[in-house]
């Protein structure tokens, strides 16, 4: 009993879960603030023009209109994005509009009603333009390009060519070359709660803003140049967050538009999404054509991996650059693979932006490499988890591409999936109509190279202790429902060797809080998690010196003890309450005090985009799907998933089951039913949650989470990321189930009843002329 | 354009409250403007997410599809009303507890929806569960731990029941 006992593992509350069970957490349209003004969008009817004029007679007739915002006024052409590289954002037309939904203008009004009829109540005058809708058109030269800084006079984005080792010879040596075309539609987050931000003027030309955001730091930035002040003079206060997922990653128009209006009014400014203009605003996962070979010798040794896709990026940069380096990059992973060539190519089209998602670049990719792999494996006749099991890549190495690898747990990943799916007499040996299939990934945990490239620690967290006896942690990641706060507190407490109740997180302000940068590329764990634990170390080394005043003994030798006791180590009945200690550290000197930050070490080549995909771990996956297929109707029912993720370790069980499970489900949707459907003109034809089909309690299978652990080395008492890596395996899993069940290889996700009707009408035809033949 | 304001006389959460709203106004935006009880969210205000769930005479309804005027009488409650004088119901706890809350945005809908449930089949199988609650989305949790908490507040009443 004489022993400090550590959380690590055990299964914790959010420390946020009392406010969301009762109702009583507060969210962005929870939040009121006196005098507010009701700002309403105005939104583009076309997918391309010029904006002319903006007309506001009738809407100014309409009783409460106070003012507006229309393109050419201060601040409205502003560029800003989330990547300093491609900031080409603006949060008015200046003066093109470039996607149908677009926000073109807005009106602030006294009430929401109000606002909601003098927005439609605005004319807007166009100049149209031709619209560049297909990502091939994108790619031809074009006098007038969307954006300054296309390749070569073209809509291209972003260009990426790698090469690693010789790929051609590598092909040219195969025994087995599978090749893979495979399309994607576009995809959005779909948290529940819809997007909005609060505007606020503060004495001292100061101005808060309350948002939805998921990266107050980007956000921040972003606010200082549209208004053009001083960072200190803008404040970002996040409330509860209804879920992110990448969908919050982003600074957005609307918040600069909320900016402009309260500065323009000196009132505050309070936008609130309808769930239409969520997925106008978007900036989810990238509609993607993606092609790959995949080369391996005559005893399944891959040789080599041949890529390219064309990433359809809609109207603005977002994270696209990331994107198209991830899409070549993440794709290597977990498997040794000597060559690689990737060409990636990223465009702008006249639809809303694309950006990060939820397993962010390697989502898409990974469904070709995943499907390739059971194609070689039927052609090796070799069973899929062997060939995995045969090519994964070793501990403490480098991949092709300049990754650094540490520890995995991939082997142990791929060994409890197939023990507890009962694979060995499932595969091949189901009934027809049903199948199992394997689907594997890898992701990043964090990325190494912060997006603004200057030498301040990537997360930053204070600690401050007073008599009370109350842990305060400041920190600015920012928990969108991922459990950051509870991640902070952990290893705050568990480095101080003192109970969570104690702790207190405020991670909300930028005022008080530290820098982070924020949530996103599964960074918090890792990063804000190391920052936290140091943090909480220097206080502890705080409370070591007064046990040694209190003692006579030396500082060193105090160590956690139960309880909320210090010990020493060589005399154990030497103990000091944490309040004991805490009392004499305060004394003469005030409330303790201690920061801890995290810098990513210095990793990867000297190549160009070698920065991309860097990080200081990674995370690994085996998943299996067991599914069984309609062939009347198309219909596709996963009946079970069984998914082991490498987390490093599990710090909260609950927790990271929950991050693995909730992946799931979101890969089961893009896997099954979510796509964003266009008009041939450009306009979202599925704006809502009717049409765009999120899978229900009803439609979702059970989901085995099994964690699995590989201690990282560098990790918070070894943890590593498991919120985004989950994702990308299902997919692929469900398709290798349905060709286990009826024979049919999809190309083409979602795989929708209909796209699963053609394949099988191909297949019966192809058979039909073979039996003739 | 607007319709005209009229007295309702609403019970929400067993308190009777007059409020002046349109004949148009939904029962989300009276129980959030004029009651001031956020804790019912509007996640789409079409009726396809469920987090607007509140219970009226018991049932399960969508706020946001529901008229202010035609409740008049009956008896709402919203999840600041679950736990009763209590600080949490044991659906509250167990949800805590079981991890069902990530974001918490659908939570209070998945709630009330849930309660009904158990207050019509205290002893729900996994399929009944999810048949209950089909028409609340959630983003975060994949159900897994939603269904759980639900089954595991089912077991504590079943061992309360014996207990008595």
């Amino acid at each position: 009993m004489n022993k400090f006992v550590s959380t690590v593992g055990s299964r914790i509350p959010l420390v946020d879960a009392p406010e969301k069970v009762t109702g009583s957490g507060v969210y962005i349209e929870d939040m009121k603030f006196p005098h507010t003004l009701f700002v309403r969008m105005v939104r583009s009817t076309i997918s391309h023009g010029k904006v002319l004029a903006v007309d506001l007679t009738e809407a100014e007739k309409v009783s409460g209109f106070v003012s507006s915002l229309v393109p050419g006024e201060l601040g409205t052409g502003t560029r800003f994005g989330v990547l300093p590289i491609s900031e080409d954002e603006t949060a008015l037309p200046a003066p093109r509009v470039l996607y149908s939904g677009a926000i073109v203008a807005a009106v602030a009004c006294e009430t929401e009603e109000a606002a909601r009829e003098a927005a439609l109540r605005v004319r807007v005058e166009y100049e149209e333009l031709p619209a560049i809708l297909r990502p091939k058109d994108a790619l031809k030269k074009t006098e007038d390009p969307l954006h300054e800084g296309t390749v070569n006079g073209t809509n291209i984005h972003k260009e990426v060519d790698q090469e690693f080792g010789n790929v051609d010879g590598a092909f040219a040596s195969a025994a087995h070359v599978i090749e893979k075309d495979c399309i994607f539609d576009g995809i959005n987050h779909g948290f529940t709660e819809p997007i909005g931000c609060i505007a606020v003027p503060e004495p001292n030309e100061r101005m808060s803003v309350y948002s939805a955001t998921q990266v107050p730091h980007y956000l921040h930035r972003a606010l200082a140049k549209v208004l053009d002040e001083p960072m200190h003079k803008i404040r970002i206060y996040k409330p509860l967050v209804g879920g992110g997922f990448g969908g919050k990653s982003d600074p957005f128009p609307h918040e600069m538009v909320a900016a402009l209006l309260a500065r323009k009014t000196s009132r505050p400014a309070r936008v609130i999404f309808d769930r239409d203009e969520v997925f106008l605003n978007n900036h989810g996962r990238h509609p993607t054509e993606y092609s790959l070979k995949l080369a391996a010798d005559v005893d399944g040794n891959l040789l080599g991996l041949d890529s390219r896709s064309l990433i359809d990026g809609g109207a603005w940069g977002s994270f696209g650059v990331v994107t198209t380096y991830y899409n070549g990059i993440l794709a290597q992973g977990p498997y040794r693979m000597p060559t690689v060539r990737y060409g990636g190519r990223r465009v702008y089209t006249n639809k809303p932006a694309c950006g990060a998602m939820r397993g962010h670049g390697a989502v898409n990719a990974r469904f070709n490499l995943e499907t390739a792999l059971d194609e070689l494996a039927e052609q090796l006749d070799m069973d899929p988890f062997n060939l995995r099991f045969q090519n994964a890549l070793p501990p403490n190495s480098t991949t092709r591409n300049h990754l650094r690898i540490t520890t995995t747990g991939f082997v142990e990943c791929l060994e409890k999936t197939r023990a507890r799916s009962g694979w060995s007499k499932k595969f091949r040996q189901l009934p027809s109509g049903e199948g199992i299939g394997l689907g594997c990934g890898f992701y990043i945990s964090g990325s190494a190279l912060p997006i603004h490239r200057t030498k301040t620690p990537q997360s930053t967290v204070h600690v401050k202790i007073d008599g009370d006896g109350g842990v305060t942690i400041h920190s600015m990641a920012a928990d969108i429902g991922q459990g950051s706060d509870t991640v902070l507190a952990q290893c705050v407490a568990e480095a101080m060797g003192v109970s969570m109740k104690r702790c207190r997180v405020f991670a909300k302000d930028t005022d008080t809080a530290p820098l982070d940068l924020g949530s996103y590329s599964s960074r918090v764990t890792f990063m804000a998690g190391n920052a936290a634990l140091e943090a909480g170390q220097n206080i502890l080394k705080k409370l070591q010196a007064a046990c040694a005043r209190l003692t006579g003994l030396p500082a060193g030798g105090f160590c956690r003890g139960p309880e909320e006791t210090y010990l020493h180590k060589s005399d154990a009945t030497v103990s000091v309450s944490f309040m004991d200690a805490l009392t004499e550290a305060l004394a003469n000197n005030g409330a303790l005090i201690a920061k801890g930050i995290y810098r990513a070490p210095k990793l990867g080549g000297a190549f160009k985009g070698s920065g991309a995909g860097l990080s200081p771990s990674y995370s690994y996956q085996a998943f299996v799907a067991q599914v069984s297929v309609d062939e009347e109707t198309g219909h596709i029912r996963v009946k079970h998933v069984w998914a082991a993720h490498d987390c490093g370790m599990a710090l909260n069980r609950t927790a990271v089951e929950g991050q693995i499970e909730g992946s799931v489900h979101m890969g089961l949707g893009q896997a099954l039913t979510e796509q964003m459907l266009f008009t041939s003109g450009g306009q979202l034809i599925n704006p809502n949650l009717l049409d765009y089909k999120i899978l229900s309690p009803l439609d979702t299978p059970y989901i085995e989470a099994i964690v699995v652990e590989s201690c990282d080395p560098e990790g918070p008492m070894g943890a590593k990321e498991c919120g985004e890596g989950a994702l990308a395996p299902i997919i692929p899993a469900v398709a290798n189930a349905v060709y286990d069940a009826v024979g049919i290889r999809l190309t083409e996700v979602p795989m929708t009843p209909e796209r699963v009707l053609k394949a099988l009408e191909k297949k019966k035809k192809l058979e039909a002329r073979r039996a003739n033949s | 354009m607007s319709s005209p304001k009229r007295i309702l006389r609403l019970r929400v959460n067993g308190h009777l409250k007059e409020v002046l709203a349109r004949d148009a106004s939904t029962l989300l935006d009276v129980l959030r403007d004029s009651f001031g009880l956020s804790g019912t969210k509007r996640g789409c205000d079409l009726g396809t997410c469920g987090c607007c769930a509140v219970q009226v005479d018991g049932e399960p309804l969508l706020s946001c599809l529901t008229l202010a005027a035609e409740v008049e009488g009956k008896e709402i409650r919203t999840i600041e009303g679950l736990s009763g004088t209590e600080r949490f119901a044991p659906l509250q706890e167990c949800w805590a507890n079981a991890g069902a809350s990530q974001c918490g945005f659908c939570s209070p809908g998945f709630l009330m929806t849930a309660d009904a449930l158990l207050r019509e089949n205290a002893q729900p199988t996994r399929e009944e569960i999810q048949e209950a609650l089909a028409g609340n989305l959630c983003r975060c949790t994949g159900y897994v731990k939603i269904i759980q908490a639900v089954q595991d507040c089912a077991k504590i009443s079943a061992k309360e029941g014996i207990r008595e």
